[in-house]
């Protein structure tokens, strides 16, 4: 399916789409609050992109240098080249264990790998242990946010499904009791692991050492009590010292959810005695991504989610919509590079306003490269920018639900877009020529009333 | 051929332009740094209390099972460091001594020396630091200069309690680890 008849989708439920989107931009708003209160902010961001920059052109010799550094600090290093390669190594390390049950947090590239099923097919059960992933393992759902991963849910739909896996009273909707609820529940679960897999959110070359950022601090309960730790951590993530870990840090939280920093950041360099630290470096496209000059950048991301927050379309449009595990605009240059003809539509998905470019810690030009994938994809397809364009929007025509959206967005966007952007000749997604009269609000009406 | 090599060959057959390292900038920090860092604590959950405060609860019995291995609380200490840490599933308090704190963010390091077990500021239901208020830096980039190159197998900063937003976005404290931080300036 492609990302506007999804989309359209999302957009039936009309309360909690706009309860999706008001809530989004007020993690946005924070954000913009906090990085208002640190003077050099443009510069961490400038320092923090150099960094990666750095790290992208000698991204060998940094594997190198961690991979020597970590195991002589006593951690197992192992290469994956793909999902399939990552997700039996980790199987392997289970069996070896003779694991039955682990207990997960927080990892973007397990999702990517879609290790949850391949261990789960093995007889083995995972627990996803950060509290909005539990929930929506519980719903069988993917995270729909890359750090709010519960966000398109709301209270009552938490309510009733703890009500029925954890037996907590019908109908209580109380966030502080539901969370105490998983308390109690993951508690156990973490009690009973052998092993414990992690993401990593910064590898040190320097030290060989790995970082893990989290709130909840459901990584940390679940590696210092289990035998083994398995951290899974994209080849991407390397930074080339320790003290760039002070750039990074200062603008992830914030740049996240507008936080100076999360609660918990654990700095992994050796197992303790008798235990035992695997970390497993995972290629899965990113090699091939590092190959494209004009999406190389991408691969800066630290996964902080400023450019959903912020995106008209990820708000309106729910990151199901996306069908990709990182959605929104992000999402949107990664996922094409990893199947160009399934993730076709995702480079339209952006009105190219620029916005994600403009939050964004590590300064990826985000929407220059949405518009770049949509150029390769024109080509890929044998026809030019404005047919493929007329194309998907007839696409979209066609389907009474899916027009509604991608009217319903337009409105949206016209709302938070300047001028200069709404008539961006890039745009013509977003061009109302080519698009009907809209049913409540057209555009004429809006932009006589607003600008005439 | 192994994935290993396999990976590194890919990279270095792009045969991409190295790009310099920038260095970072010493930036101003906040005049006041007690100030600040209560502040961010405060802002990330803490709280601050003082000894007096902390040893009043414990008599109360607000804390049955209190563990600490500094000599000032040794004495409310009833709890022995358990070789397997699934025995301190039931702590109720853990004391500890962190290393600095950092104005900016509320940030406190610890290493394996301060903690006994790694697991000790997790796993206890709530959670005291004791921290000199002379060791204060100013920012992230100060904080790492401190650390410097530690080879301590477990580095961590805390900054408050466990919490989440994950339903509804509406904050709650003490998801997994500890339900309180509470900060103690000496
Ligand atoms: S692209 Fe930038 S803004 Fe988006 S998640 Fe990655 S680092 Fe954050």
């Amino acid at each position: 399916m492609s990302h506007p008849v999804q989309a359209a989708e999302f957009l039936q439920d009309a309360a909690k789409s706009k309860w999706h989107d008001e809530t989004l931009w007020f993690v946005r708003d924070k954000r913009d609050k906090i990085s208002h209160t640190i003077p050099e902010w443009e510069q961490l961001r400038e320092l923090a992109s150099k960094i990666k920059d750095n790290v992208l052109g000698n991204l060998d010799t940094y594997l190198e240098d961690f991979e020597r550094n970590a195991s002589k600090n006593g951690i197992k290093v192992h290469w994956a080249k793909d999902a399939e390669e990552h997700n039996s190594i980790v199987l392997s390390i289970l069996q070896e264990k003779n694991c039955k049950a682990i207990v997960k947090s927080k990892s973007i590239l397990t999702e990517e790998c879609h290790l949850n099923p391949y261990l789960e097919k093995s007889g083995i059960e995972v627990v996803d242990t950060d509290l909005g992933e539990r929930i929506v393992q519980f719903l069988n759902q993917p995270p729909s946010h890359i750090v709010l991963p519960a966000i398109h849910l709301k209270k009552g739909d938490i309510s009733k499904i703890f009500h029925e896996k954890l037996h907590t009273e019908e109908g209580n909707e109380d966030p502080t009791y539901l969370t105490q609820a998983a308390r109690i529940h993951l508690r156990e679960k973490f009690l009973g692991a052998k092993v414990a897999i992690t993401g990593v959110n910064f590898g040190i070359a320097e030290t060989g050492e790995f970082v893990v950022c989290t709130n909840e601090g459901n990584a940390d309960m679940g590696v210092h009590l289990a035998d083994v730790h398995i951290a899974c951590m994209g080849i991407e993530k390397i930074i080339p010292k320790r003290e760039h870990l002070s750039v990074f840090l200062r603008l992830l939280a914030r740049s996240a959810t507008g936080q100076s920093i999360t609660n918990y950041t654990s700095h992994f360099r050796s197992p303790s005695a008798g235990r035992e630290t695997h970390i497993i470096l995972v290629d899965n496209g990113r090699t091939a991504q590092l190959g494209r000059e004009t999406f190389r950048n991408s691969l800066k991301c630290i996964r902080c989610g400023a450019c959903m927050n912020t995106c008209p379309i990820y708000r309106r449009s729910g990151g199901f919509s996306y069908e990709s595990t990182v959605p929104g605009p992000i999402g949107s240059i990664l996922s094409p590079g990893l199947d160009l003809k399934k993730y076709s539509t995702l480079p339209f998905a952006s009105t190219l306003c620029g916005s994600c470019t403009d939050v964004c810690p590590v300064k990826i030009n985000i929407h220059e490269q949405l518009y770049a994938w949509r150029q390769e994809i024109t080509k890929a397809q044998g026809t030019s920018g404005k047919s493929l364009s007329m194309k998907l929007g007839n696409g979209i025509f066609k389907s009474p639900l899916a027009y509604k959206i991608s009217g319903t967005l337009m409105r949206a966007a016209l709302k938070t877009l300047p001028d200069s952007l709404i008539y961006n000749p890039l745009n013509s997604y977003g061009k109302s020529r080519d698009l009907p009269e809209l049913p409540k609000e057209s555009f004429k009406d809006w932009y006589k009333i607003n600008r005439g | 051929m192994s994935s290993r090599s396999e990976i590194l060959g890919k990279i270095k057959s792009l045969k991409l332009e190295e790009k310099p390292l920038p260095e970072t900038p010493v930036f101003a920090v906040s005049p006041n740094l007690e100030e600040s860092f209560i502040y961010s604590i405060l802002s990330n959950k803490g709280e601050v209390w003082t000894i007096q405060e902390l040893e009043g609860k414990i008599h109360s019995g607000t804390f049955p099972k209190v563990f600490s291995a500094l000599p000032e609380f040794k004495s409310f200490s009833n709890q022995e460091l358990p070789a397997d840490p699934h025995d301190f599933a039931d702590l109720d308090l853990a004391i500890i001594r962190g290393q600095f704190g950092v104005a900016e963010n509320g940030a406190i390091w610890l290493e394996d020396v301060d903690l006994g077990l790694r697991a000790v500021p997790f796993i206890a239901e709530h959670l005291a630091i004791l921290l000199d208020r002379k060791q204060l830096v100013g920012n992230m980039h100060q904080a790492y200069q401190k650390v410097g190159m530690t080879e301590s197998g477990f580095g961590l900063f805390i900054a408050g309690p466990s919490k989440t937003a994950d339903i509804e976005q509406s904050l709650v404290i003490g998801a997994h680890g500890a339900k309180s931080l509470l900060l103690i300036l000496t």
